[in-house]
């Protein structure tokens, strides 16, 4: 059975690792892609789309969800609450009174929009019920940024050779069958 | 004249050691911290005295069977709502304006928020008197078919505030993730177990950083409008009612204006009170010290805008029993306290002009504590006044707070210390990440002059400024 590898290679800059990234763009190992590279670091580098590639975030979706179902959510249980309780004083106003609701339904579209967007983002980003990656270091949370690829035999060695030409300080791997 | 350097903090400090100095603080403060911890304790104790005994004796001991229903408990909770106010509220603002400066500061800001809103929550409760008919404001399903009435601003309270710790709660708890990770790395016993659940498996991975980004700046959008409403629902108690005084359609803004003023006096305390007892003087700089004090100054100025205006409206207004109200303040039985206000609140401010007293700690200190008394004072010359010259002669009287009162609004200090301190204590009060990346941005920055170019948008990947953290 062929065996497969989870190497991480650490780093002391964001300047060699992205000088690893572009080799690896210019496919100096044929098989691995940028597109499988996952990069861990103690800061987002700003420029860090620009060298990955545009990698999707669906979390403003969640956050559109959460939105839409505070105001409709809000405004409906506001109205049905209201529309049962005939017998309360209306003190000449209407029962269902549009002005003080829009206060409520405004309070309500923000908390779930963001109770959605936390949400969102803990589960798109793998927080809750995800997969962790396997290989961490404590240094990435100091100094260092880790870059992390599952590799195969043919391009296990060629990978830790670029990493160790790119001055990586560290290489950790895993092997599973 | 002297040349000072505009830095917020010095580019050239190691990542390892933003690292170490944070969390070796945490674990060892100054003694001064637990002097203050013990000082909340008995301040609380008092408060909490003064409430058993305001149960077993009922709120009659508090002066509220008389026109005085609100008193000192709702201006109070008015005082630490607004207090709520800049912590979030700055830290939004200035993350979507990308301030810089704010990366060092924002997390004791917005704790004090979550801790200045759970102190104010209380407030409601005790003036009740009947606390465990709290529940009646909540609107839940009942057999009777009973709901809470959705027109009273008090039930639009119940919502505001709710919707407002709870969201800045997650603000906080989000923006402190990739921290806790830190934490979760470096700690041992009962700490390392409890960042373990907080920090979620936080990695670091380009995924989590880049829904992370996405996540921060999504909700402090939402907290922006968020915390302006909670303040105008707030003015609403009064604003809506017919009351002299209250029924003002300048109260939102200047309700508004007032919390963040008296918010950032609140972040000014505690910047120099952190910096203090955790020795975090490399961090919170005398630079983004003085940043916070123009900004101070700016609200103030706002802020003295609004309540000139108030008082415009009323005196051209003419409104007989508004007016009675403000004359009532400016030499009435309110005299002292309204002009005590006008000085600490109104005119104190200008020497914040000042760079000289900007750069100087133990002046600011004082003037802080002072800024918040003056906005403490506002508070009640917005209550008291009102109702004791409201439009029924009969119920015309002066009110002196009694003792139980004092000791309530003294024991909300203590009770607000104590929980601030202790959230200090076990959570890191500087980000450490945002740090990093305040260092890393300054340092391009500084390199982008130096090779006379800017770095923003320059699209090139390698030629990078190393962070030099390794």
């Amino acid at each position: 059975m062929r065996k497969k590898y989870s190497v991480m290679g650490l780093f002391s800059d964001f300047e060699e690792v992205f000088c690893a990234l572009e080799d690896i763009k210019k496919n100096k190992v044929p098989g691995v892609t940028v597109d499988d590279v996952r990069l861990m670091s103690p800061i987002e580098h700003p420029e860090i789309d620009e060298v990955l590639g545009e990698r999707p975030s669906h979390v403003r979706r969640v956050t559109l969800c959460g939105s839409l179902f505070g105001i409709i959510g809000g405004f409906y249980f506001l109205v049905t609450s209201q529309s049962d309780f005939l017998v309360q004083p209306q003190g000449g106003k209407p029962v269902v009174p549009i002005p003080s609701n829009i206060v409520l339904t405004y309070e309500m579209f923000i908390l779930f929009s963001v109770i959605a967007t936390v949400l969102g983002f803990l589960v798109l980003s793998g927080l809750l019920f995800g997969k962790r990656e396997k290989l961490y270091s404590e240094k990435v949370g100091v100094d260092q940024i880790a870059i992390v690829l599952d590799l195969n035999e043919e391009t296990y060695e060629p990978i830790k050779a670029l990493f160790r030409q790119h001055k990586v300080l560290e290489i950790r791997e895993e092997v599973s069958k | 004249m002297k040349h000072i350097d505009e830095k917020a903090i010095d580019e050239e400090i190691k990542w390892a050691k933003i690292n170490e100095d944070v969390l070796r603080h945490m674990e060892t403060p100054r003694k001064a911290y637990w002097i203050a911890l013990a000082t909340s304790f008995i301040m609380f104790l008092v408060g909490l005295t003064a409430e058993v005994y305001q149960y077993r004796y009922g709120l009659g001991v508090a002066d509220l069977n008389r026109s005085h229903m609100w008193g000192l408990y709702i201006a109070t909770f008015i005082f630490w709502v607004g207090a709520s106010h800049a912590g979030t509220l700055l830290s939004a603002f200035l993350h979507i304006i990308h301030a810089e400066w704010r990366r060092t500061i924002y997390r004791f800001a917005e704790a004090m928020t979550s801790v200045a809103l759970m102190t104010a929550a209380i407030f409601p409760m005790i003036h009740l008197g009947r606390v465990w008919n709290l529940y009646w404001v909540v609107p839940y399903v009942s057999d009777r078919e009973i709901w809470s009435n959705f027109r009273s601003p008090l039930v639009w309270d119940a919502f505001a505030i709710t919707t407002y710790l709870t969201c800045s709660l997650t603000f906080l708890y989000v923006g402190m993730i990739p921290d806790l990770a830190i934490c979760r790395d470096n700690a041992r016993g009962w700490r390392k177990k409890l960042y373990v659940v907080l920090s979620v498996g936080w990695q670091g991975t380009d995924r989590q950083w880049r829904n992370f980004r996405k996540t921060y700046m999504t909700m402090a959008c939402f907290l922006l409008p968020l915390a302006i409403s909670v303040h105008s629902v707030v003015s609403s108690d009064f604003a809506v009612s017919l009351m002299p005084g209250w029924h003002v359609t300048s109260f939102p803004p200047y309700f508004v204006a007032g919390a963040l003023y008296s918010g950032c006096a609140g972040i000014m305390t505690l910047f120099i009170i952190m910096r203090y007892f955790f020795r975090l003087e490399d961090y919170m700089t005398v630079n983004i010290m003085e940043k916070l004090c123009k900004m101070t100054f700016a609200i103030a100025m706002v802020w003295t805008y609004l309540i000139l205006a108030e008082f415009a409206a009323v005196w051209y207004g003419h409104n007989q029993a508004d007016k009675e109200v403000l004359l009532a303040k400016f030499y009435g039985p309110f005299a002292p306290y309204f002009w005590a206000m006008m000085f600490l609140a109104v005119v104190l401010p200008f020497t914040l002009a000042f760079q000289r007293l900007r750069r100087n700690m133990a002046a600011l200190m004082v003037l802080s504590i002072l800024f918040n008394i003056g906005m403490w004072l506002e508070r009640w010359m917005i209550v008291s006044p009102t109702l004791s010259h409201a439009y029924n002669p009969e119920s015309w009287n002066m009110l002196w707070p009694s003792i139980v009162q004092w000791c309530i609004v003294f024991g909300s200090l203590g009770w607000f210390g104590m929980i601030f301190l202790v959230f200090c204590k076990i959570f890191p009060m500087v980000s450490m990440y945002e740090v990093k990346e305040m260092v890393f941005h300054q340092k391009k920055d500084l390199l982008g002059h130096k090779h006379g170019h800017s770095h923003a948008g320059s699209g090139h990947v390698v030629g990078k400024p190393s962070v030099e953290g390794a």
